[in-house]
This record gives C-alpha cells, sequence and structure tokens, in this order.
C-alpha cells in the first residue's frame, strides 16, 4: 500500500505542478504539452492511489487520498515538488523525473503484482513521449543562447541534490522491494545515469557533482513548497468536503 | 475465441453507434478500445473497455456512453470494466479509422509501434489535405492526448497526426 502511494504520490504532485503552467507557458505548443504530460501522470496517479486505497481496506478513495491528506503524509519524491521557476527549471525536473520513470517502469511491468505490471506497461509508454520531450527541449536549451544554456545550467546545479533521493530505498518502499513487488531503487541508478549522461552531453551541460544526501520525501518530510501546493490542491474539498460537480 | 451469441452479437452492433466524443467521427470500436461484450446473463452485460492514455479524460465519457446505449437499447444491467493489459496501441485502431481519420484531416498512425524506424528520428509525414510530404512537426502534443500536431508547408494548413503508441 505504501509502495503505490509512494509512486502514485510522485505523479500526483509533479501533475499538479505542470497545470500551473496552463495558460503560462512560453507558447501554445508548450503549454498545451505541459498540460497533456502532467494528465498523463493524473492518469497514473488516479490509478494507484485507488490501488493503495483498495488495499488500505478502510473504503476510501482516490480523492480522500488526494484532497484529505497532510503534508507528511504524501510520499512523493522531493524533486517533484519543488517550485516550476522558468520553463527551463520546469524542463529540467521533468527530464530528471521521466529518465527515473523509464527505468522504473521498465522493471515495474515484470512486478508479481499484477496491478503495478499493468500500471508500469500503461505508463512506460506514455514515458517515452515524456522523455523525447524534455530531453529534445534540453537539448535545445542547453545548446541554444548563451542565456538559455545559463538558465538550464543552474536550475541543473539546484535541483541536482534532490536526484539521489530516487535511488535509496525508504521505509515507504522497503516490504515491496524485499517481496520482490518493487525494484529495488539502487537497482535504477545505472541506467538512469547512462541516460542522464548522454542528453546531458548532447545538451553541452556539465553533469553536477554528486550529492550522497537523500531528501526526505519519501518518508513524508517536505518543505514549504509542498504544504504550499497542497494548499491550492486542496482548498475546495478541505472548505466543501464532499463536493461535487 | 468462443463464438459470441446472438445477445453479445447485438451488444456489438450497438457498440458501433457509439462515437468516440473527442473524434466523433470514430465509434469506440473502431477506436480499438472495446476488449470484450459478454452476456453474463442473470448478471447482465459486461464490456472491457481499455482507456488509450492513463489520464485521457474521455474515457469516463466513453463508459458513460456505452452504458447509455445499451441501457436505451433495453439492456438493463450494463457493466464496463476498465481493461489495463495489455495496454492499448494505435495499431488497434481498425482500417476504416485510419481511413476515416485521414478524410477528417487527421493523418492516422505512420507505422506499426512495433517498427524499427520509430526509434529514429521524425516520420516523414503526408498532409491529410493535400498529400505533400513536405511536413513538419509543430509539437509534440496536441488537443487531446492521443495527437501530435503538424503543418503542412506546401498548403500551409496545420494537421493533427494520431501518435503511435
Amino acid at each position: 500500500m505504501s509502495y503505490a502511494l509512494c509512486i502514485g504520490d510522485t505523479s500526483l504532485i509533479l501533475a499538479q505542478r505542470l497545470g500551473e503552467w496552463v495558460g503560462h507557458a512560453p507558447a501554445l505548443e508548450e503549454d498545451l504539452a505541459l498540460a497533456n504530460i502532467g494528465l498523463d501522470l493524473l492518469g497514473q496517479a488516479r490509478y494507484l492511489l485507488t490501488y493503495a486505497a483498495e488495499l488500505e481496506g478502510r473504503g476510501s478513495s482516490e480523492d480522500d487520498l488526494a484532497f484529505l491528506r497532510d503534508p507528511q503524509d504524501f510520499l512523493n519524491l522531493s524533486l517533484v515538488e519543488q517550485p516550476n521557476g522558468d520553463f527551463g527549471q520546469t524542463i529540467v525536473r521533468q527530464f530528471l523525473i521521466d529518465a527515473w520513470q523509464l527505468e522504473l517502469f521498465e522493471r515495474m511491468q515484470h512486478s508479481s503484482d499484477p496491478k503495478l505490471a499493468e500500471l508500469a506497461a500503461k505508463a512506460l509508454k506514455e514515458t517515452r513521449y515524456h522523455f523525447r520531450f524534455s530531453s529534445g527541449w534540453l537539448v535545445r536549451l542547453g545548446d541554444g543562447t548563451e542565456e538559455s544554456h545559463r538558465r538550464v545550467q543552474t536550475a541543473l546545479d539546484a535541483l541536482w541534490r534532490f536526484t539521489h533521493e530516487m535511488f535509496v530505498v525508504s521505509p515507504a518502499e522497503q516490504d515491496a522491494v524485499a517481496r520482490g513487488v518493487a525494484p529495488d531503487p539502487a537497482s535504477l541508478a545505472a541506467g538512469w545515469s547512462s541516460r542522464v549522461d548522454e542528453v546531458l552531453k548532447q545538451a553541452t551541460l556539465k553533469k553536477p557533482a554528486d550529492v550522497p544526501y537523500a531528501w526526505h520525501g519519501k518518508r513524508g518530510q517536505h518543505g514549504e513548497h509542498l504544504s504550499r501546493l497542497l494548499a491550492e490542491m486542496q482548498v475546495m474539498q478541505r472548505t466543501y468536503p464532499g463536493a461535487k460537480w | 475465441m468462443v463464438a459470441a451469441t446472438p445477445v453479445e452479437r447485438e451488444v456489438w452492433r450497438l457498440l458501433a453507434q457509439v462515437p468516440d466524443p473527442e473524434i466523433p467521427i470514430l465509434n469506440v470500436i473502431e477506436l480499438g478500445v472495446v476488449r470484450y461484450v459478454r452476456d453474463e446473463h442473470e448478471r447482465g452485460i459486461a464490456v472491457g473497455v481499455s482507456p488509450t492514455y492513463t489520464g485521457c479524460p474521455a474515457t469516463e465519457v466513453i463508459q458513460a456512453s456505452i452504458k447509455a446505449r445499451l441501457h436505451q437499447a433495453g439492456f438493463e444491467s450494463v457493466r464496463v470494466d476498465s481493461v489495463l493489459a495489455p495496454p492499448w496501441s494505435s495499431d488497434w485502431l481498425t482500417e476504416s479509422a485510419r481511413e476515416k481519420l485521414r478524410e477528417y484531416g487527421i493523418a492516422p498512425p505512420a507505422e506499426s509501434v512495433d517498427s524499427p524506424r520509430r526509434l529514429f528520428g521524425e516520420l516523414q509525414l503526408h498532409c491529410p489535405r493535400c498529400s505533400s510530404s513536405q511536413t513538419r512537426r509543430v509539437s509534440e502534443f496536441a488537443s487531446t492526448p492521443c495527437k501530435a500536431l503538424y503543418r503542412c508547408s506546401s498548403c500551409l494548413e496545420p494537421f493533427e497526426y494520431f501518435k503511435c503508441i
């Protein structure tokens, strides 16, 4: 149950972040792209949160989990709650996550848990598109003008410290990993690195030094960014419990 | 596959009248999302439907329209199951669907998902209006999750492309 939440919350929070771009992206095409990627992530989140609620067996729904939990109950990677920043920073964050999701779903589609395997096989197809989009933009911006290069390099330097958490198993994941239902996060590191290195090279970006410190998003420890994000996301259900439209 | 019973055949016939809410020239069978129809007798009719994309908002509308069409035809108990595995593929669009898409101004998926050529670079698409091969991709994403946006350099019209997935 906590594993499905972990993966689902990461998709949910990133979907919400991408939704913030709607109506604000630099061009209509990019606006659509970010919204579409967000929509795919939201689809993953709905499926995983529904599954988590089912495993929990207390009769709650995906909506209860999304709209009525407090920040410390969210198990998303710290990386995805980081603010959008400029378009370059959003692309860097997306790229780092897309590469990770590719590695994750490739393995998870062989999970002995059919629900996780089904979702992974489906999401993998979508993630390939996301990765193509984010890596394409990263190369354009990195190998673009002096200004665009500077901006994405700055974003990469700022966000890199959150990547280590992707590869460290958290208490929420431990049980699923031990039972062989979920891939060991550490096993994703090598594939992720080689994907990332290849694109960074094309983008003429410098890979930052590794920071061997894992942030604690997956343990439910978040900064103020998540609280603000949730305040906006949950306000309707908190103010008018059970409201439907 | 077990041969369809007369009741199941009737349900298939009705499903052919249920349009996709986002590309209404296609019905749900042509879109390749209907996985099975089962007459479960006293438990009613079960229809298996696959989402095209996990977050596609049309999925719920499709499920509701299927129920509505079957209720209207007198089937009282109808259950729509969401079937995720194996994942839906654009290869499942029927031949007639491809032709209809083209007539509608949407370029159909250019090749099979299994084609190794998909891994390399951009596809050269033909404009669905003027057939010119002078087209370029404007955006990987478009008005619905299943399409990308292109522009024809010959007739200058933008057009959508149904993505291979």
